[in-house]
């Protein structure tokens, strides 16, 4: 492929970032979401369990975008020059409208008496976002982005009307809400011990999933005739593919399968791994399938790459980073995510 | 209009709109980590209460700090595309350890919003010190690529390309420290005035209530201290700015000052406005001498003039008028706090009224002197976006339509500001002072946290 070791080190850095980015935004979109779409159903607690998840999580989450935009222009300045140019309009689109979602996230939770108006403005906005990111991904196939008189110039017209534009879009909203209620189901049994917004969160995984599964072969589908290299790259990744959907398929048996002492079926914690393993097979077949390009055809991993000297002082960065930041996400970790019950104890 | 002015016009006005969030991200846990060790020192509960009260307000703050933020990171590279491949290459480290400076931050002010019962108090103490220490280390950090950008180290560039790159020789350009110092400094400032400002009112207000009064006195002598030492390692601190700007942007500091002529024993205008054709001071008030010491610490020390520089490199002239405002804004606030001390040492009466109401716009005043002092320094460079190497107009998009754009980012800042000031006004509206006291005299346990919804 001709990729120098330095390259591929920091893509993989980088979709490391995306990938996680990419799991925790949807679960964090979608809870905002449902924590919408249940806010009349005070009984099941639906809404309440999404707001104990998002309220913690959102200000962690979105670091990942910000270290995302770091790594792209730190690693890839050539290629963020492009990006960088093309993006102007969606990526101010996307800021915009994160700028809503958050701030009116944080004040739905502070002003009690407005608090249905305003989660109607976060919840809204924030499903609009992942739809307008996963955008980004085949505006970097290449068709949409003209080179006139030098400058790199996207055909906004052409990437809303392409059908392989719409069904990564389909995907990302059904995804979102996929991943969201099967962690909600998760957390609603096994950290909050709510069956009522268990039952809630399941039924929507159980319809959503297969959603986002057909989704997925739609984008193979209008792949094939929009951006065939790619393609045909992730074809010879079939493997990885494949256990792509046997995961999925693992997810929803274990939805069916019986809990002691639990009138409602289900593994919530199982379907929960086997999904994330299903988002990781796929993430890495279509990630390997995208190199050597950054921008398909102009920009590969090489000719966007950073200066040799930088790209070691920001590796050794990253190891020290991490080194320091692991303890606090433990720390974290075990305070939000294990101990239900202290959480509960807090709600007021 | 071109694209440039407007591309300008945007990414000023979201740093202008981020920098208030920001700097009071800086400021208000520092207020909070002293407020908590007041506490542990004294157990005098209303300490706690401040804590609780200033991290709901912090929180609110962080609704739209974060964010805006997140579109100013963004936006460097949507607007400036050619300025990021350059800072990809050569400065991106400090954004690089900014992300962990983040990290620290949104962790710990999870564990401490949401988290607050479940904690120990010294877990608690820990908690406020990182998230002080995150913000304070992200605001010096980001300063680093604003100080790089006055004073480029650590490259070459040679016909066209960039060689020689040393990120480390970047990071330590020669104006990192005192510029960083300088924002922290001024951070913590503007943090303690604001909490004079709130004081100060609530002690007019509340003047026959004698626990209310007491409750916001404790607050007001702590936000005198603190902001007394802070104002005036800004001045001090300042004062090696200048310094700084006289030996490596000389331009900028003859466009600070509306000095033409290089000379020595060169005099110090104060108020006034630069008149280009006339080439000088109009209305303004000399001190003889004063330039030349604050450049140089001498009376002999040379001060170059605008003259000395091709008219197509000045700065914009009114920069003048914005440091004369940052300089005074910040000379008042050292004798405000000060009066304050030493009225509460020495005369050990109750403060004045009318010194209560000149304490209300503290805050407010130190706010605008951070934005004066920004726009001072990041206009004060122009042409330049990398001094003497790349020129703003070399590094803007080609992208076009940024007049919509910024219309809609104004929009969405206004909507958002407004937005915070009636949730923060709505907030501490409904849960007064009073029934955080009662909450805790009852030693419920209700009221006790910060409450997670
Ligand atoms: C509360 C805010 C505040 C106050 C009271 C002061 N400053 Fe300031 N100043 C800032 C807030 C600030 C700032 C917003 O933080 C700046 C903008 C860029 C920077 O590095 O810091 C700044 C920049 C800045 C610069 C330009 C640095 C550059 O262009 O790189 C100089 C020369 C000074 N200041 C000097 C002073 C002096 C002599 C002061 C005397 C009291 C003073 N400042 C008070
Ligand atoms: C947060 C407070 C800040 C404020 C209020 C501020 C304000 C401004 C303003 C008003 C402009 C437009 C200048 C003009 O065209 O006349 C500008 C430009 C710019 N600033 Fe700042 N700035 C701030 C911080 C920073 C920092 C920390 C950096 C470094 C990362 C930075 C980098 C830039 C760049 C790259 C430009 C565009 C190119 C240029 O005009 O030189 N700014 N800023
Ligand atoms: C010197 C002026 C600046 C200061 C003092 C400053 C300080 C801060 C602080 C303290 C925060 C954390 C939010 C809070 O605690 O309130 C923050 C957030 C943020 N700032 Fe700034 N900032 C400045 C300029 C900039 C610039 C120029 C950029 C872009 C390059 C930027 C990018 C960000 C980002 C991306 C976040 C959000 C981080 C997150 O997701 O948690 N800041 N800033």
């Amino acid at each position: 492929m001709g990729v120098s070791a330095d390259a591929l080190l920091a893509i993989t850095v980088l979709w490391g970032f995306i990938f996680i980015y990419a799991v925790m935004g949807t679960m964090d979109f979608g809870a905002g979401f449902w924590s919408m779409i249940y806010l009349n159903q005070k009984k099941t607690k639906a809404t309440n369990i999404a707001n104990r998840y998002l309220s913690p999580t959102w200000e962690v989450t979105n670091v990942f975008i910000v270290a995302i935009v770091v790594a792209v222009f730190s690693f890839f300045p050539g290629a963020a020059y492009i990006l960088g140019t093309v993006l102007l309009i969606p990526g101010s689109m996307i800021l915009l409208l994160l700028a809503i979602r958050s701030g009116f996230l944080v004040f739905s939770h502070i002003a009690k008496d407005y608090e249905r108006a305003l989660t109607y403005i976060s919840g809204i906005s924030g499903f609009i976002i992942p739809a307008l990111l996963i955008s980004i991904l085949p505006i970097t196939h290449g068709k949409y982005i003209k080179v006139v008189d030098g400058v790199h110039q996207l055909q906004i017209g052409t990437v809303f009307t392409s059908p392989n534009v719409f069904a990564f879009i389909g995907f990302a909203v059904s995804s979102t809400l996929f991943l969201s209620s099967l962690l909600l189901a998760d957390y609603s049994r096994n950290l909050a011990g709510e069956e009522k917004a268990y039952e809630v969160y399941r039924r929507d995984a159980l319809i959503t999933g297969p959603i986002s599964l057909v989704m997925a072969f739609l984008i193979m589908l209008t792949l094939r005739s929009e951006a065939s290299w790619i393609y045909s790259n992730m074809m010879e990744y079939l493997p990885a593919l494949i256990s792509s959907v046997v995961m999925f398929l693992i997810a929803g048996a274990a939805l069916f399968i019986p809990f002691k002492n639990r009138n409602t079926l289900g593994r919530p914690r199982i379907a929960m791994v086997a999904v994330l393993l299903q988002y990781f097979f796929a993430s890495y077949a279509y990630g390997r399938a995208h190199l050597p390009y950054m921008i398909y055809p102009d920009i590969t991993l090489d000719a966007g790459f950073t200066d040799p000297n930088t790209f070691h002082a920001l590796f050794i960065s990253y190891i020290v980073g991490f080194a320091i930041l692991f303890p606090g996400f433990i720390f974290f970790w075990n305070l939000f995510m294990k101990n239900p019950k202290t959480a509960e104890e807090n709600e007021s | 209009m071109t694209d440039l002015v407007f591309a300008r016009s945007l990414f000023g006005t979201t740093m202008g709109f981020h920098i208030i969030f920001a700097t009071l991200g800086v400021g208000i846990p520092l207020m909070i980590f002293f407020a908590e060790i007041m506490f542990q020192r004294t157990k005098d509960i209303d300490y706690s209460i401040m804590a609780k009260r200033w991290t709901k307000g912090q929180a609110v703050l962080l609704g739209v700090a974060i964010p805006t933020g997140t579109i100013a990171g963004t936006q460097l590279t949507l607007l400036w595309p050619g300025f990021m491949e350059v800072i990809g290459r050569v400065m991106s480290l400090p954004f690089q350890i900014e992300i962990y400076a983040f990290f620290i931050e949104a962790l710990f002010m999870s564990i401490y919003v949401y988290a607050y019962d479940r904690i120990g108090p010294k877990t608690r103490l820990l908690s406020v010190f990182f998230i002080f220490l995150g913000a304070t280390a992200s605001a010096v950090l980001i300063t680093n690529v604003h100080a790089f950008e006055g004073t480029p180290a650590g490259f070459r560039i040679q016909n066209g390309e960039i060689v020689d790159v040393d990120p480390w020789a970047a990071f330590f350009n020669p104006s990192f420290l005192v510029s960083a110092a300088h924002v922290a400094f001024s951070a913590f400032m503007t943090g303690a005035f604001m909490i004079t400002t709130i004081a100060a009112f609530k002690m007019l207000k509340n003047r026959k209530n004698e626990r209310l009064f007491t409750f916001h006195r404790k607050a007001f002598i702590m936000s005198l201290l603190i902001g007394l030492v802070s104002s005036f390692l800004t001045a001090i601190n300042g004062h090696e700015s200048a310094q700084m700007l006289h030996e490596y942007q000389p331009e900028k500091l003859a466009a600070a000052e509306g000095l033409f002529e290089t000379q020595d024993h060169a005099p110090l205008a104060i108020g006034g406005f630069t008149d280009r054709e006339a080439q000088e001071i109009k209305y303004g008030i000399e001190i003889p001498w004063a330039l030349s010491f604050l450049a140089g610490n001498s009376f002999d020390t040379e001060v170059k003039g605008l003259n000395d520089f091709p008219e197509e490199y000045w700065p914009p002239l009114f920069v003048h008028t914005l440091f004369n405002a940052m300089v005074l804004i910040g000379s008042a606030l050292i004798g405000l706090s000060l009066f304050g001390l030493v009225w509460k040492k020495f005369i050990k009466r109750p403060f004045p009224k009318w010194f209560l109401w000149v304490c209300i716009p503290a805050g407010p005043l130190s706010l605008l002197s951070i934005e004066f002092g920004w726009i001072f320094a990041c206009t004060g460079r122009q042409p330049w976006v990398i001094y003497r190497l790349l020129k703003t107009s070399e590094v803007v998009t080609k992208s076009g339509n940024i007049g919509t754009l910024f219309l809609c980012f104004t929009v969405v800042y206004a909507i958002l500001g407004t937005a915070v000031l009636l949730v923060l006004l709505y907030y501490f509206k409904r849960n007064t002072v009073e029934k955080d006291l009662a909450a805790a005299q009852g030693n419920s346990r209700e009221g006790n946290g910060v409450d997670v919804y």
